[in-house]
C-alpha cells in the first residue's frame, strides 16, 4: 500500500471505523452505567441533590490548598495537558473544519502560532509527568503496562499532529496519515479505558455531590 | 466583528511581509559578491529554483537596478546581459525565439562566460574567414583572368 | 523520420551541423539545468555529456487518454530550447503527432523497434483497460498487447501522465474498463513515473532530457517519480505557506481573504499531500500555477487524486460518510446498552437472591 492510499483508508474507512467504535462504545458504557440504578433511600432528603451536585462539579474541579500543596506538579501538570488537548482539538481550524462538516457547529479558531505553543505545552507536560511517574516509588509500584499504554494513546497524537504541522521527517501523505490513525486509535481505545473519564467525569461528580446534598452535609 | 477586524489587521502585516524570499536571497548574492572580492570565486543563482511570490523576482531585479553594461545576445532568440549597480552582480536573463522568459540567473562574477567570445566559435570563425578570403582572392583571379581574356 | 547516419551522430555534432554557435550551446545547457532542477555549479557537467550524448529513438504509445499530456508537451515545444532537444531525439511513433498513419505509421513503429531493440525509449501516456481489450485499441491491436510487444525491446519507460502512472481518470470509481497502470503490468523494465494531469511541459522533457544527458535514470522516489521535479511537495514550496502558519486560510472564493491571497486550505488545498514542480517551476512558461491563480491544488500528481474525497472539502476533513453510520451506531448502541444493563441487573438481582446470610451459630462451628 503507498502513502496516498494509506492516507484515503484513514481518512475513509479508517476513521469511519474509529467513529463507530466510539460512539457505540461511548453510549454503552454510560447505558450501562445509568441501568445500574441506585437503591431507594428510605431516609428523609435533608437538601436538594441538584444543586449541591452542580456545585460540586465545580468545587472538586479546582484542587483543595491541601492537596495541591502535597502534589502540585501532578495538578499543575495534568492541568496544563488537559487544557492542552482541548485547545488542541477544539480550537485548531483544520479541526474545527472537521468538526463542522460532521456536525454542523462551527467556531472561531485560536491562531494557529498560539495553538503550537499550547501543544508543545502539553506535550512537555506529558513527558514530564511520565519522568515523574517513574521517579516516584510508590508511582512506579502502581503503574500497570495499561497506564503506559494509555499515555501513549493520549501523546501519539500530540506529537504526530506537532510534526505534521512542521512537516519533520516524513512525506506530506505519510505525516498526515500518521497523525489521523493516532487520532483513530484514541478513538477506538477510549470508550474501553480510564479515558471514558472524558464523558463520565461530570456524571461522577454531580454524582457525589448529589448524594451529599441529599444527606444535607457538604461535599 | 471584532475577530474579524483583527484578522484584517493581521493581513496588512503580512502581505508586508510577503516578500518572505527577497531578503534571503539578497543575502547569498551579498555573500557571493563578498566571496568574489576576496578569493576571485564566481557563484550562480537559478532564479527559478527559488519559490516566489507574484512581483518579487520584479522586487529583487528593482533593489539590484541597472548598471553599466546592458548587452543583448543573439542565440537560440536572444538573452540579456545586464550588469547590475553593484559591479560584478549580473542578471542573465534568457528567452525563447517568442520573447518568453526561459531561464533567469543571477552570476556573481567579473564576466559571465556567456559573454565571452568563444574558443570553439573563435576558432570555427577563423576558419570561415579564411575560407571566405580565399573566395574572394578566387572570384578577383576569375575576373582578372575574364578581363585579360577579353 | 531521422536518416540512419543521423543516429550515428553525438547530439554536439547535430547541433553543430545545424549551425548553433558554442554560446548558444551554453544557453542551452543553462536553461536545461535550469529545467532539471539542478545547481547552476551542474552547468559544466551537462554541456559535456550532451556533447557527447547520442541520438535517442522514441516510441510514444497512447492508451485511454485525453491528449492532454500530448498537448501540454507540445507548450514545452513551443520554446527553442526544448525544439532543440526534439530535434535531436528520433520521435519514430507518436500517432498523433507524426504525419504518417495508417500502415505507414505502424510499419515505423516496427521498423524503430526491430532497429534500436533494446535500446530505444519507450513513451506511454493513458491507462490499459483490463476488462475487454476492445475498449481501447489501435489499429485493431489491443492496448495490452501493443505495450506488452513495444515494452519488451524498450531501455526504460516513461509513463507520462496520471493515467498511465495511477490509472488515471479512467481508473476512477467505479473504474468501467478496469484500467490499470504500465507499471501494474511491467515489472521487469525500468519504469519512470512522470505524473500529473498534464505533467508540467518541462517536467516531460527534463527527465528525457536526463535520459539524453546522462544516459541512464534520474534518481526516483517511492512513487517512481523523479526526485528533481517530485522531491518537494507543492506546500513545502509554496509562497502562500507563510499564511498556513499563521493560520490565515480563505473562507471562500471571493472573501477579503481570497483577495489578500491567504492560504487555500479550508478550500481543498491539497499542496500539503502533493509532491510536483508547479510551485517553483511554474506553468505557461514560468507564468503561474494554480494557487498562484487563486485555485487550491487538486493534487493531480498523486495516486487517486480523482477518489480523495471532494476537491473543495479541506484535507482535515474525513472522506467518509460518517453522519448517517453515527445514526444507525448511536440507536444500536443505546439498545444494546440498555440490553446490558438489564442483564447486569438480573444479575446483580439473582446474586442477591444466591446471597447466604452468616449466622452466629455459622461463626461458631
Amino acid at each position: 500500500m503507498n502513502e496516498i492510499a494509506l492516507l484515503e483508508w484513514v481518512r475513509g474507512t479508517g476513521f469511519q471505523i474509529a467513529t463507530v467504535v466510539l460512539v457505540a462504545g461511548v453510549i454503552i458504557r454510560i447505558f450501562e452505567i445509568l441501568m445500574l440504578g441506585r437503591k431507594k433511600n428510605l431516609a428523609e432528603a435533608k437538601g436538594s441533590e441538584f444543586s449541591s451536585g452542580m456545585r460540586t462539579i465545580v468545587s472538586r474541579s479546582v484542587p483543595e490548598s491541601d492537596s495541591f500543596k502535597r502534589s502540585a506538579f501532578t495538578i499543575v501538570a495534568g492541568y496544563i495537558f488537559h487544557i492542552g488537548l482541548f485547545v488542541t482539538i477544539f480550537l485548531f481550524a483544520p479541526h474545527i473544519l472537521l468538526i463542522s462538516e460532521l456536525t454542523g457547529l462551527g467556531w472561531p479558531a485560536l491562531p494557529t502560532p498560539i495553538v503550537d505553543a499550547v501543544a508543545v505545552l502539553s506535550i512537555i507536560a506529558l513527558l514530564a509527568i511520565l519522568v515523574h511517574r517513574f521517579n516516584n516509588k510508590i508511582l512506579r509500584y502502581l503503574t500497570t503496562p495499561g497506564d503506559l499504554f494509555i499515555w501513549f494513546v493520549t501523546i501519539a497524537p500530540l506529537i504526530t499532529g506537532y510534526i505534521a504541522f512542521h512537516r519533520i521527517g516524513m512525506s506530506g501523505p505519510m505525516l498526515l496519515a500518521v497523525h489521523i490513525l493516532s487520532v483513530e486509535l484514541l478513538m477506538v481505545v477510549l470508550p474501553f479505558s480510564k479515558l471514558t473519564h472524558v464523558f463520565t467525569i461530570f456524571m461522577a461528580r454531580w454524582y457525589n455531590g448529589a448524594i451529599s446534598g441529599y444527606r444535607g452535609v457538604q461535599s | 466583528m471584532d475577530q474579524t477586524d483583527s484578522v484584517i489587521h493581521f493581513n496588512i502585516q503580512a502581505s508586508d511581509q510577503l516578500t518572505w524570499n527577497v531578503e534571503p536571497l539578497l543575502h547569498e548574492v551579498k555573500h557571493a559578491l563578498e566571496r568574489l572580492a576576496t578569493e576571485d570565486e564566481t557563484s550562480v543563482i537559478d532564479l527559478r529554483s527559488i519559490p516566489l511570490a507574484p512581483g518579487e523576482e520584479d522586487r529583487i531585479l528593482e533593489i539590484l537596478g541597472l548598471g553599466e553594461v546592458v548587452a543583448r545576445l543573439n542565440v537560440l532568440g536572444s538573452s540579456d546581459v545586464v550588469e547590475t549597480e553593484y559591479s560584478g552582480v549580473w542578471v542573465v536573463t534568457h528567452y525563447n525565439e517568442n520573447e518568453e522568459t526561459i531561464g533567469r540567473f543571477i552570476e556573481v562574477t567579473r564576466m559571465p562566460e556567456i559573454l565571452r567570445s568563444q574558443a570553439e566559435d573563435v576558432a570555427e570563425a577563423s576558419e570561415r574567414l579564411a575560407l571566405r578570403l580565399e573566395d574572394e582572392q578566387q572570384e578577383k583571379q576569375t575576373s582578372n583572368k575574364l578581363a585579360v581574356e577579353k | 523520420m531521422a536518416s540512419h547516419s543521423d543516429k550515428e551522430k553525438t547530439l554536439g555534432d547535430v547541433l553543430r551541423s545545424h549551425g548553433v554557435s558554442r554560446r548558444s550551446f551554453m544557453k542551452y545547457c543553462a536553461t536545461t539545468a535550469s529545467m532539471m532542477a539542478m545547481s547552476p555549479a551542474m552547468i559544466p557537467m551537462i554541456a559535456e555529456a550532451l556533447e557527447n550524448a547520442k541520438k535517442p529513438s522514441v516510441i510514444w504509445l497512447s492508451f485511454q487518454e485525453c491528449t492532454g499530456c500530448t498537448e501540454s508537451l507540445t507548450r514545452a515545444g513551443a520554446s527553442t530550447v526544448e525544439n532543440l532537444i526534439f530535434d535531436s531525439i528520433s520521435l519514430d511513433y507518436h500517432h498523433t503527432l507524426q504525419a504518417a498513419s495508417g500502415h505507414r505509421a505502424e510499419e515505423a513503429k516496427e521498423e524503430a523497434m526491430h532497429e534500436n531493440h533494446g535500446k530505444y525509449l519507450l513513451v506511454v501516456d493513458g491507462s490499459i483497460p483490463m476488462d475487454n481489450p476492445g475498449y481501447s485499441t489501435i489499429a485493431g491491436i489491443s492496448n495490452y498487447d501493443m505495450l506488452m510487444e513495444a515494452a519488451e525491446g524498450a531501455a526504460a519507460i516513461i509513463a507520462v501522465g496520471t493515467c498511465a502512472t495511477y490509472g488515471g481518470l479512467p481508473k476512477a470509481s467505479p473504474n468501467p474498463t478496469g484500467a490499470v497502470s504500465v507499471s501494474d503490468l511491467i515489472k521487469d523494465k525500468p519504469i519512470i513515473n512522470v505524473p500529473g494531469c498534464p505533467p508540467i511541459p518541462v517536467v516531460i522533457t527534463g527527465v528525457l532530457t536526463h535520459f539524453l544527458t546522462f544516459g541512464a535514470l534520474p534518481e526516483l522516489d517511492d512513487l517512481g517519480r523523479p526526485k528533481a521535479f517530485y522531491g518537494q511537495s507543492i506546500h513545502d514550496r509554496c509562497y502562500r505557506r507563510p499564511f498556513y502558519d499563521k493560520g490565515l486560510f480563505a473562507e471562500t472564493f471571493d472573501d477579503e481573504g481570497a483577495k489578500a491571497g491567504w492560504c487555500l486550505y479550508k478550500l481543498g488545498c491539497r499542496g500539503p499531500t502533493t509532491y510536483n514542480a508547479c510551485a517553483t517551476t511554474k506553468w505557461n512558461n514560468g507564468t503561474s500555477f494554480p494557487i498562484e491563480s487563486g485555485h487550491p491544488c487538486l493534487g493531480c500528481s498523486e495516486p487517486e487524486f480523482w477518489d480523495g474525497g471532494g476537491f473543495y472539502k479541506a484535507l482535515s476533513i474525513p472522506t467518509a460518510d460518517v453522519g448517517e453510520t453515527v445514526l444507525y451506531t448511536a440507536a444500536g448502541a443505546a439498545a444494546a446498552g440498555v440490553a446490558l444493563g438489564a442483564l447486569n441487573r438480573a444479575t446483580k438481582g439473582s446474586a442477591n437472591k444466591a446471597h447466604e446470610k452468616v449466622t452466629l451459630e455459622d461463626l461458631e462451628k
